[in-house]
């Protein structure tokens, strides 16, 4: 019987490590696909010849030379924000989910993007100098108020003295509405262009370049990490937070480090790539009904997932209003929310059996 | 021996429990009865630290409990819960390996000796068939096996068991004490089980605690305490207790 047991949960393991090869490896094609489409379209031949050419330390053509400013400069990065920023969502999202111990929490719950939102817009009201700082500084407010709503809300959901799940959401409607009211009042009185800002909040302006990577990339690695590495206290605490403590859980310190783990994840993401809705939702909920509801896999595989789905959708953004592009977050909004609904309808007519 | 000393429990703004003693030795099952709002399944929160105390000390052996930090605490103390909602997703073999939390790794790897204990606390309560089923499935009765089962591979001295036959029918009842009945003898355990039902507690515990008003009344052997003179202003209802020849235990009646 234990050998059963030990084999049945080999296979568990087994199928959610075909499934991360198998995401890995449409990742993978997915980010060739990204690098060769775009306004300008380049030929996979082309772009073989030109890689041959650097490798054997030939000097390039004056072709080859454009192909290969706009693979490194332009594609290159690209695609690699929206792998991070689809897998950080993603990941959050998973790490949301378990916390709220609700299929329906998102990583936006308790006021990120509301925060990063009026961040936001007070940058993009000013016009800074143009220097590598003043390019970065609407990020970095971005990424500050949505720390400082985080905050707020974590302080005011404390019900004496206790962290409560109902207290935590009530202060993140009270806290949304305020940063949200704010955020319109402030569009309302500053000169700057509308335009602008709401294409930030529907995940349009994406900043190109290295730049924003050399930032991302090790925050996002830290916050990602930490958030699988809080996996198995999250397996035990959906089982409430009384028998969580009962089995020797930490509730409070587990729930704070995994509330800070995923709002630095999810406010570096946001930062650099606007707010993107439904990946955060849509994603670990797919992997959740494929491999379970373990979070162990549930989070590294969310990462994977997230990355391929937000990098799909981006390409389908660069290329159906073709030279123009689609603000992402309209694309992942239109096609996540048809299909969470359909998900809502699966699980219900379950229910009815 | 788990020992509650003078021990005060606020819930919310209210004092709930008031100055409770009560000791439970090894190898054996007190049963702690009274009417709803008593103070039972308080006391269970403050003795297994999910409720602070305030005033008062619970001990086990040299061990002050309120020093100890979850993890611990955990390894001395295991408890079996109303039955409650279960989340999606998780097998038998899954929720029951839970019960090895406070002694795996951030990563929570199960060792051979972890799983030896899963599946010994597995066959202890015969659940050894709904292994790979998902809890969400069972019965109620099969369920509140699955948490017994849980808390058993605890492995801890100290086992708490707040209602646990609550929403099960009568062969369940019987079948669930049995073999925490047996448990509790064979490997020595201190019990301490809260129930409604007032035979239950007199056919399988080996003392009997009554609580009214968030204090102990009165605590001693069940045909000592369970007695209409003093069940029945505890329960405002006048209380029968009869010995049929063919039982070993009082059979308590209201009338």
């Amino acid at each position: 019987m234990r050998v059963f047991a030990s084999l049945r949960r080999t296979a568990v393991n087994r199928s959610a490590g075909l499934l991360a090869s198998l995401v890995a490896v449409l990742l993978l094609i997915m980010m060739i696909v990204s690098m060769i489409t775009g306004s300008v379209r380049l030929n996979l031949a082309d772009v073989l010849q030109m890689l041959g050419m650097k490798l054997t330390g030939n000097s390039l053509s004056q072709e080859l030379l454009i192909i290969e400013k706009i693979l490194f400069s332009l594609r290159a990065p690209r695609t690699l924000l929206m792998v991070l920023t689809g897998a950080a969502l993603a990941c959050s999202g998973a790490s949301y989910q378990g916390l709220f111990r609700n299929p329906l929490a998102d990583p936006y719950l308790i006021g990120v993007s509301s925060g990063a939102s009026l961040g936001a817009v007070i940058a993009m009201s000013i016009s800074w100098p143009y220097t590598r700082l003043g390019t970065l500084m609407t990020p970095l407010m971005a990424f500050f108020f949505a720390i400082l709503t985080v905050i707020a809300v974590f302080h005011l959901g404390k019900i004496g003295g206790v962290l409560n799940m109902t207290g935590l959401i009530l202060a993140g409607v009270a806290v949304n509405a305020i940063a949200s009211a704010l955020t319109s009042g402030w569009l309302l009185i500053s000169n700057s262009e509308l335009r602008y800002s709401l294409s930030w909040m529907l995940g349009g302006i994406t900043r190109s370049g290295w730049e924003p990577l050399t930032v991302m990339v090790p925050v996002l690695l830290v916050g990602m990490a930490g958030q699988w590495a809080l996996a198995y206290p999250l397996n035990v605490m959906q089982f409430g937070d009384e028998q969580a403590a009962q089995l020797g859980v930490s509730v409070q310190k587990m729930r704070r480090r995994i509330i800070f783990f995923s709002t630095l994840t999810t406010a570096t993401a946001i930062a650099f790539s606007g707010i993107i809705g439904f990946v955060g939702l849509i994603v670990p909920h797919m992997i959740r009904l494929l491999v379970g509801s373990d979070y162990r896999r549930l989070i590294p595989l969310s990462i994977l997932g997230g990355g391929l789905f937000l990098l799909t959708a981006d390409v389908i953004a660069r290329t159906v209003i073709a030279p123009q592009e689609l603000p992402v977050g309209i694309l992942t909004a239109l096609t996540g929310a048809p299909f969470f609904l359909w998900l809502l309808h699966q699980v219900k007519r379950k229910g009815e059996h | 021996m788990l020992s509650v000393r003078n021990s005060w429990i606020r819930y919310g703004s209210k004092i709930v429990v008031r100055d409770v003693s009560l000791d439970i030795p090894a190898g054996k099952m007190v049963a702690l009865i009274g009417p709803n709002g008593s103070g039972k399944t308080t006391l269970v929160r403050g003795i297994s630290g999910t409720l602070p105390l305030e005033k008062g000390r619970v001990t086990y052996q040299d061990h002050d409990l309120r020093d100890l930090p979850e993890t611990d605490r955990a390894k001395l103390i295991s408890v079996v819960p109303q039955i409650t909602q279960f989340p999606a997703g998780f097998t038998v073999f899954e929720t029951v390996s839970l019960g090895r939390t406070p002694y795996l790794g951030w990563m929570g790897k199960l060792s051979v000796k972890d799983i030896d204990l899963i599946e010994a606390a597995i066959m202890e309560t015969s659940i050894g068939a709904l292994r790979e089923k998902d809890v969400l499935a069972l019965s109620g009765g099969e369920q509140q096996r699955v948490v017994l089962a849980r808390a058993l591979a605890q492995d801890t001295p100290v086992l708490i068991l707040d209602e646990p036959t609550a929403h099960l029918d009568l062969t369940y009842q019987i079948g669930l004490l049995t073999i925490v009945r047996r448990i509790c003898t064979e490997k020595q355990l201190s019990v301490l089980i809260v129930l409604h039902d007032l035979n239950l507690a007199a056919r399988f515990a080996d003392a009997v605690a009554i609580m009214d008003e968030g204090q102990i009344l009165t605590h001693g052997a069940p045909e000592a305490v369970l007695t209409k003179e003093i069940l029945s202003p505890v329960f405002h209802l006048p209380m029968s207790v009869i010995r049929p020849e063919e039982f070993d235990y009082p059979v308590i009646l209201p009338q």
